[in-house]
């Protein structure tokens, strides 16, 4: 038990929970700033930015791959603004106009180029492959301590605890500002903050969690993860650092549970094969939000 | 072949893809209308991402009742179904908790999605190795249409298309003043249920040629698309089902000249150049227009300030002035007004001190207020005004 547990559980388990946590941090921030479906709009338009990534370079090598997504994202944004300001248009309209014209020039793109050699398709992009990213080389428990087995961990697990770090200290060292603009951005600006600057690099944080989970996990997570764990959170406190420790632990309580009723759950149930582990974190975490509506102690005020 | 198939001479199946595909866009631009001016445009996006749940249950009930899962009314039905109970979720998060409709609509659209992807998993592994087909519903397949799936497209469309139409009056009331429409009796929260109904219903007929995924956008670019070209409201819902319409044709034709241009993306690719389109083009609110206002108000002011330094015998530094005193032949390469430019200063001179006077006039100092540094005072004063301005100027001057 022990080294099958270690060797196939284990990674999947930590990227996802990890990818969810990323998520969730960033996520905080836009829904208080009721900029939620930015996170939705960033995760579509990572298709078209890996699959220009892929024609251009002609590989599915990692760096390409994350470069390409964050422009596309970076690109997206770009668009809902001038979208916006060019024609007045309401937020809304702009990210739906934006969002599904990339996503859609994405999938014309993937179509027309010949990708039968690499693995690259919506169904891919869309609920990732968590079940797939196993540690071949650990043989129990002691392989923690291994470093020759260390060594050939998934590189995506290096890979999203590094931008977890990087989004939980960035937000840890602006938090001050980051707190007064998401609260209160007129005073935040009468302090001298550059609240616009604030507000572009807390949407760059999310496109880096959504660029580096999107490449374990695929983009159903993203969307989930930068909503429902903070929403739910929203409903259990008042404080902005309780909420954000509340969404966290949402967040692992999602992937965490969600990774092993779709693993062993059918199994269990008496199935031989099992379901989509990206899909039903997804559905713990609105199950996770449902009973934060009905019964937290801060749902309405 | 491109003329061909806008001709509809390009075989049945793409005879039936074209013309379903202009029914769905004239329904989803003309719906999308309604939505888009009450404001609540990605309401859409959770509507269709819940599609998927009731698509995967549809499938499965059926397949367990020993029928045939793939038949399209079925799916249709079911979600319809799921896609109701994602709209009274968005409804209920944002009613009895403080969470904002974004928020709600996002929470919904990821959640319901991702179930309904455990959902087709499960069907994978039921029916082991033979394909379900439903991945299709994600983004589209046109491919194996039937006659009577065209049909079930086009009269859903057509149905929607009426219901929409039949209301317009109350759903634009709604959308400008609820308060108003409410005072009229008008039951706005209903109204909205129904609204939200036609979005899904436009969903649901769109699954089989555009996808789940990319509907949202036939809903959306159309009604921003034709915003531009009217501010009279009926207008504006006319030229979006117009929009949708066309995109859906010239999207399904585009598409069948060639194998691998799949129709969903097409379709709301020239759905986003007609927006595009719109964007730069539109008379009033497009960026070319707003350029071309906002250049001449610049030389407007350029020319005015121009002259009345020439008037108050200053020089003239700064290039695009100069450039346009001498282009109006106002004045010479070395800075000197030709006797042209010499009336015209005066003239303005003349227009800046009777708006000076205008302020200090009893009886007329309100009109002062139209001063804007461009509007020729004879344009805003009768002639007796005028002649009464000049005749307190020179009493002034007496003094």
């Amino acid at each position: 038990m022990g080294s099958e547990f270690v060797a196939l559980s284990l990674p999947p388990l930590l990227i996802g929970t990890l990818a969810a946590m990323a998520c969730a941090l960033p996520g905080n921030f836009l829904l208080l700033r009721r900029q939620a479906l930015i996170g939705d709009a960033i995760s579509h338009v990572v298709l078209p930015g890996i699959v220009v990534a892929f024609l251009v370079t002609g590989t599915i090598a990692t760096l390409p791959m994350l470069a390409g997504a964050a422009c596309a994202a970076l690109l997206a944004v770009a668009m809902i603004e001038a979208i916006r300001r060019l024609g007045r248009i309401e937020a809304g309209a702009a990210m739906g106009v934006t969002f599904t014209t990339l996503f859609a020039a994405g999938v014309l793109l993937l179509e027309r180029s010949d990708t039968s050699s690499v693995h690259l398709d919506v169904e891919h992009a869309l609920y990732g492959n968590l079940e797939s990213l196993i540690w071949l080389d650990a043989t129990g428990w002691a392989s923690l301590t291994d470093p020759a087995a260390l060594a050939a961990l998934p590189p995506e697990l290096i890979r999203i605890a590094a931008v977890f770090a990087v989004v939980a200290i960035a937000i840890a060292a602006f938090w001050r500002p980051l707190k007064l603009a998401t609260f209160d951005e007129g005073f935040a600006q009468s302090l001298g903050l550059p609240t616009a600057a604030i507000g572009l690099g807390i949407v760059t944080l999310a496109a880096l969690a959504a660029v580096a989970a999107f490449d374990a996990v695929g983009s159903i997570i993203v969307i989930a993860m930068f909503i429902c764990p903070p929403a739910g959170a929203r409903l259990m406190t008042n404080r902005l650092e309780r909420q954000i420790a509340w969404s966290l632990l949402f967040a692992a309580l999602s992937a965490i549970a969600g990774y092993v009723i779709a693993g062993y759950g059918p199994i269990w149930a008496g199935f031989s094969a099992s379901v989509s582990a990206a899909g039903m974190i997804a559905t713990i975490s609105g199950l996770i939000l449902a009973w934060a509506a009905l019964a937290a102690p801060h749902r309405r005020a | 072949m491109l003329l061909d198939a806008l001709t509809l001479q390009l075989g049945y199946n793409a005879v039936l893809v074209t013309l379903g595909a202009t029914a769905l866009g004239v329904a989803a631009g003309t719906v999308g209308a309604f939505l888009y001016l009450r404001k609540r445009a990605l309401v859409s996006d959770a509507i269709s991402h819940a599609t998927l749940p009731g698509l995967a249950l549809a499938f499965l009930v059926a397949v367990a009742l020993g029928g045939d899962g793939r038949a399209l009314p079925l799916l249709m039905a079911g979600s319809a179904l799921s896609a109701w109970a994602g709209l009274w979720c968005v409804g209920k998060l944002t009613r009895a908790t403080r969470l904002s409709e974004d928020a709600a609509i996002g929470a919904v659209l990821s959640v319901f999605f991702g179930f309904g992807i455990v959902l087709l998993t499960v069907i994978q592994s039921l029916s082991a190795g033979r394909q379900a087909g439903l991945e299709s519903f994600l983004l589209g397949a046109t491919a194996g249409m039937l006659r009577a799936d065209a049909l079930v497209i086009a009269v859903g469309g057509a149905l929607v298309l009426l219901a929409a139409l039949a209301l317009r009056r109350p759903f634009l009331m709604t959308a400008f003043d609820e308060g108003y429409a409410r005072v009229q009796g008008i039951d706005t929260a209903r109204l909205d249920l129904v609204l939200m109904t036609l979005v899904m219903a436009v969903t649901v007929v769109g699954l089989k040629i555009v996808g789940l995924i990319l509907i949202v956008a036939l809903l959306i670019i159309p009604a921003v698309a034709a915003r531009f070209w009217s501010n009279h409201a009926p207008r504006v819902v006319l030229l979006s089902g117009l929009a949708g319409g066309l995109s859906g044709y010239l999207g399904a034709a585009l598409s069948a000249t060639a194998p691998d241009l799949p129709t969903g993306p097409i379709i709301v690719l020239i759905a986003f150049g007609l927006f595009a389109l719109s964007l730069l083009a539109a008379p009033g609110r497009g960026v070319l227009a707003a350029a071309l206002r906002h250049r001449r108000l610049q030389h407007r002011v350029h020319l005015r300030q121009g002259l009345l330094a020439l008037a108050h015998g200053q020089p003239v530094y700064e290039a695009l002035t100069r450039r346009m005193l001498r282009g109006a032949g106002l004045m010479r390469a070395d800075g000197v007004p030709t006797d042209k430019g010499r009336a015209e200063a005066a003239r303005v001179l003349l227009d800046e001190s009777r708006w000076q006077a205008l302020r200090r006039a009893e009886g007329l100092a309100s009109l002062a207020a139209r001063d804007d540094g461009l509007t020729r005072i004879d344009t805003i004063l009768t002639p007796d005004q005028l002649a009464d301005l000049d005749a307190r100027m020179s009493l002034q001057e007496v003094r």
